[in-house]
């Protein structure tokens, strides 16, 4: 029974942690804003919880290397919920060599948080559901 | 949890944009000290930012800490002055190398740049608690 409950959240949860993390990411390009040199960073949040759904399932995420000799080092799988941080392209290069674009990172927090509510909301209604179906009438 | 660690992230670029914000007043002050303790004419701060991991096994949450605060190279602005006690042989008067309307920019860099920090801890409390409710009623 938990562990079926807890698949019934898995999606939820793993959304709405992998919202937080882009939220931090974000953060992290905003704050760095005035630091010269820095390089905006972001991942593909759609791709990551794929992998971290696919991870969960069981199925086999590891790098898909044969291997034929018993010296040969097994590819580590990812965990779960590790994400992926590429680099941003730049839309106005600055003399500093820093790749924040205030516009794109502004949007991108105001969505992630609007996103995050929406995590919220769904897992609000996943719970309230389960405890319907729990309920003697 | 990463959404407490925007917190982080928001606090550190604020104590840097403070900083900024501290250097840039003390210049603007300075900006007529034709002689200091030193004996020299006040030489403008400027504030160097760089970009740190919170910490080494979450390498997505990047603060800002204030690398250095440097001295100004440029030359000293040269005024002719010669009724001024401190004037050369030339009656030239060796001036602060503020720049004014640096400064200014400056300041309203830093300023936009606290508020943006400020918003995002907003957001971040927000979800935080939005988050905190989840499962009650």
């Amino acid at each position: 029974m938990l562990s079926s409950l807890n698949n019934y959240f898995a999606f939820n949860e793993a959304a709405l942690k992998l919202r937080g993390t882009r939220q931090e990411v974000i953060a992290s390009n905003i704050a760095n804003a005035d630091t010269p040199g820095y390089k905006a960073r972001d991942f593909d949040f759609g791709q990551t919880l794929s992998n971290a759904m696919a991870a969960q399932r069981g199925a086999s995420n590891e790098m898909g290397l044969a291997r034929t000799d018993g010296r040969h080092l097994a590819g580590k799988p990812h965990s779960t919920l590790e994400v992926d941080l590429m680099y941003r392209n730049d839309v106005q290069p600055s003399i500093d060599g820093n790749t924040v674009d205030m516009n794109t990172e502004m949007r991108n927090f105001t969505d992630n948080a609007v996103r995050y509510q929406a995590s919220l909301t769904f897992l609000q209604q996943r719970i309230s559901g389960m405890r319907t179906a729990l309920q003697s009438q | 949890m990463s959404l407490f660690r925007v917190f982080d992230i928001a606090g550190s670029a604020m104590t840097a944009q403070s900083v900024r914000l501290n250097a840039t007043a003390s210049n603007l002050a300075n900006a007529e000290s034709a002689t200091s303790s030193s004996g020299q004419p006040y030489r403008a701060k400027q504030v160097v930012f760089a970009a740190t991991p919170l910490t080494a096994s979450q390498p997505q949450a990047v603060g800002v800490q204030v690398a250095t605060v440097s001295e100004d190279p440029s030359p000293a602005r040269m005024v002719y002055d010669p009724k001024n006690p401190l004037a050369d042989g030339n009656g030239y008067i060796a001036m602060p190398n503020v720049n004014v309307v640096e400064e200014m920019t400056n300041m309203i860099s830093a300023s936009r740049s606290y508020q943006t920090n400020a918003d995002m801890m907003n957001t971040a409390k927000v979800l935080l608690q939005r988050t905190l409710q989840l499962g009650q009623a």
